[in-house]
């Protein structure tokens, strides 16, 4: 198993997510003799993990239970250790999509960060695309090697060292789409054109502020970039819950005959939500 | 891989038969490069023959006769000239006369062959009131006329992105009003990627199935559920798979999903009766019968949308090729060779659902959900997501509880996404005037083991009995 293929049974050396129930959950490393300790308890890896299905009920040692997740990058996104403010499912999706990732896809992405676009990325290009990742900053870019190969997904992707705005992403003319996620964008322009192919390719640019936004764009339509499309995704949840109401008493009504309370169904919005992340610039290299 | 390696990669060139898709701006429309064929694209005529041969991502002009013609490739950067411009718009008066060419001088123009960025020109040196505009608002104006007398198209590769924003943009209705970025969240929510075993369930056309197939590249296998009739996948072909991915994909009717499950279905080698013919079809463009409330089924396929796109489908296709049968007897024979075949492809199909290892569950219909849903999690592994989407909240609350009662999934989530474009210039950067005013709902969850006893009070919840019972106490 790994992250970009399923397996059915919890195997040593697994990645998995321990889920104590509620969006609390956490990953660990399954390794024989190990154990871990939960609120409820502790799991013995050799006995309670290894070789039982993954979805699997197991019952730590105080009495209480867990469930035992399959690693998804979606799972990883919520509990990675960060090293840097990270990007979310909800624009993550965004970009995979409007990218046009899929098996084959080859990429360039700066700055690597804490791995979550990562992670996403390497599923959807895999088995037979190419991420190459570029982190200036060293421990994270020695971090991010390690993570890739603890997750065997090492083959799938090349992590460079080095800045984007000098050096590039470390090819040229190979990639099917790029991706920046840094302070100067701008600056990397000429060097995201000349990383995508010949035949054309997608740049995707995410920027928390406005005025960063614009200069990438000015870049972008300088470089002779097209359809640049620049637009902003936020996710709504909804919480579902039984409402009771009182009916209200008017008067004249025969005792008995009213209820004191109505119960719905609701879809209750939050006292907040996520107001901003990112701003999303995308656009296409022409032919030239 | 080694630095700077430049691969020698042949531009992907359009071929006759490929599946396209025409753009101008943000209008899309897909259709199939075939000779001499007239389409029609944005209230215009065209032959795409001279797409032939041209590299995807070309722009053309579309010159008399609706001939195309591939543009030369511009230089990057080119920058209109500043001429003069006026400071504000106080004694600019809008009195419908500025403009001195008149209707029929435009088509004179039109006639004598000029190209549109020509045309523009004219109707700029024929304002009055150009040179007093402000910079932006002569931007805007250009922008403006181009729009209407520019007459190029772009030819682009299909993908889910393109074909996603062409159909909610176009003909929302036929695809549940799923808006493009729901679309995305669904794919990456339902961890759909190459090697996966997903069951997908749509009335999308076809939008649906055919991004999950991309995103599972060739690896792998769909099983596509399917609600009386065949399945509609108009929006499929649209994307030009190679004809190896359509191995991937199998079809099971969503009628004999219960059969299955309970043990009660039973392939057998016979013919089947006269009644069960006519109804086992693998094109529903043949039948007239069909349960009336889902002949929009069959009228989807029928009603071969003129305007959104105009494809030759695969079925079509295929009938063609075989030919047409001379005597009736022959007829009835292709019809018991295509019910023998479809039965084989029914019995696979039907043998991977009943492994109970699906990876993945796609549903987005207009049918009710939880009555789907709740069958067809019972073909899917523990440990794996689950997507439905619905045009509404309330189908999906009713999933919501539904599956609460069931047990056996956890991370339940109804969600929304909300979309705001930008416009962003020097000095008039904003969001757009319009936006997106809902793009549909998409409950999620994961599968865990089912519990073997009936669900009591604490499993409802889905949180572990310790916990629940720490809740309690701190509520005493």
């Amino acid at each position: 198993m790994s992250f970009v293929e399923y397996g059915e049974y919890i195997q040593e050396g697994d990645i998995s997510i321990v889920f104590l129930g509620h969006e609390s959950m956490f990953p660990i490393k399954v390794q024989h003799g190990a154990q871990t300790q939960t609120r409820y308890g502790v799991i013995r890896h050799s006995t309670d993990l290894i070789g039982k299905k993954y979805g699997s009920k197991v019952t730590c040692s105080k009495g209480g239970w867990v469930y035992i997740l399959h690693p998804t990058p979606e799972l990883w996104t919520v509990n990675l250790p960060h090293r840097t403010q990270i990007l979310y499912s909800t624009d993550i999706s965004m970009i995979l999509m409007m990218l046009e990732l899929k098996p084959g896809s080859i990429v360039c992405e700066s700055g690597t960060g804490s791995g979550s676009l990562s992670h996403s990325i390497i599923r959807t290009i895999a088995p037979t695309g190419h991420l190459y990742t570029v982190e200036f900053h060293q421990q994270r870019a020695e971090k991010a090697t390690e993570e890739f190969i603890a997750h065997r997904v090492a083959h799938l992707v090349t992590v460079k060292n080095q800045d984007v705005c000098k050096d590039g992403f470390g090819v040229v003319g190979v990639a099917d789409a790029v991706f920046l996620d840094i302070p100067s964008p701008w600056e990397a322009i000429v060097h995201a054109k000349a990383a995508i192919k010949q035949g054309g390719g997608r740049l995707c640019s995410f920027s928390p502020c406005i005025e960063q936004v614009q200069r990438t764009c000015l870049a972008l339509s300088e470089c002779g970039f097209e359809e640049i499309s620049t637009m902003e995704v936020l996710l709504r949840v909804y919480d579902v819950r039984t409402v009771s109401l009182p009916v209200p008493d008017l008067g004249s009504e025969p005792p008995g005959s009213q209820q004191s309370t109505v119960t719905y169904k609701s879809a209750v919005t939050p006292k907040e939500m996520a107001g901003h992340t990112g701003y999303l610039t995308f656009a296409t290299k022409s032919l030239l | 891989m080694e630095q700077n390696e430049v691969l020698n990669n042949s531009q992907p060139v359009i071929k006759e038969l490929d599946y396209v898709v025409l753009k101008r701006e943000d209008i899309y429309k897909a259709v199939q490069i075939q000779p001499k064929r007239k389409i029609i694209f944005e209230k215009q005529w065209l032959f795409l023959d001279n797409a032939v041969g041209q590299p995807y991502g070309t722009t053309f002009d579309v010159i008399a006769g609706g001939v195309l013609q591939a543009q030369k490739p511009r230089p990057a950067g080119s920058v209109q000239e500043s001429k003069e411009a006026g400071v504000d718009n106080r004694n600019i008066v809008d009195d419908g006369r500025s403009q001195k060419l008149t209707r029929d001088d435009i088509e004179t123009l039109k006639e004598q062959g000029l190209k549109g960025q020509e045309i523009v020109q004219q109707l700029i040196d024929n304002s009055t009131t150009f040179r007093d505009k402000t910079e932006f608002a002569q931007e805007k104006y250009i922008k403006k006329k181009k729009k209407k007398y520019e007459n190029i198209v772009t030819i682009v590769k299909p993908s889910a992105r393109v074909l996603a924003q062409m159909y909610h943009g176009r003909e929302p209705g036929k695809i549940c009003h799923l808006r493009y970025d729901t679309l995305g969240q669904m794919l990456t929510l339902g961890n759909i990627h190459a090697g996966n075993k997903v069951i997908v369930f749509e009335t999308c056309a076809g939008l649906v199935l055919g991004a999950v197939m991309e995103r599972l590249g060739g690896y792998g296998s769909v099983i596509q559920m399917c609600p009386g009739g065949g399945p509609v996948r108009a929006a499929t072909d649209s994307f030009g798979f190679p004809e190896d991915f359509y191995e991937m994909l199998h079809e099971f009717p969503l009628s004999k999903v219960n059969g299955l499950l309970d043990g009660s279905l039973v392939y057998s080698v016979e013919e089947k009766s006269e009644a069960e013919q006519t109804n086992t079809l693998d094109d529903c463009m043949q039948t007239k019968e069909e349960i009336p409330d889902q002949c929009d089924l069959v009228n989807e396929r029928n009603d071969q949308d003129e305007e959104l796109m105009e494809t030759s489908s695969r079925e079509e296709q295929g009938k063609q090729d075989k030919g047409s049968s001379n005597t009736q007897d022959s007829k009835v024979q292709d019809k018991r060779v295509k019910q023998e075949e479809k039965q084989r492809k029914e019995k696979i199909a039907a043998a991977l659902l009943r492994e109970k290892n699906a990876d993945g569950l796609v549903i987005a219909s207009r049918f009710q959900p939880s009555p789907v849903v709740l069958s067809l999690l019972k073909f899917v592994a523990p440990s794996r997501p689950f997507v439905i989407y619905s045009q509404h909240k309330e189908p999906l609350i009713e999933c919501y509880t539904k599956l609460r009662e069931r047990g056996g999934v956890i991370s339940l989530r109804l969600i929304e996404t909300w979309l705001r474009q930008y416009q962003v210039l020097p000095n008039r950067t904003h969001p757009k005037l319009l936006m997106s005013g809902g793009g549909g709902y998409i409950l999620s969850g994961i599968t865990v083991e089912m519990d073997v006893e009936k669900p009591s009070e604490t499993e409802k919840s889905g949180e572990p009995a310790c916990k629940r019972l720490k809740i309690q106490h701190a509520q005493d």
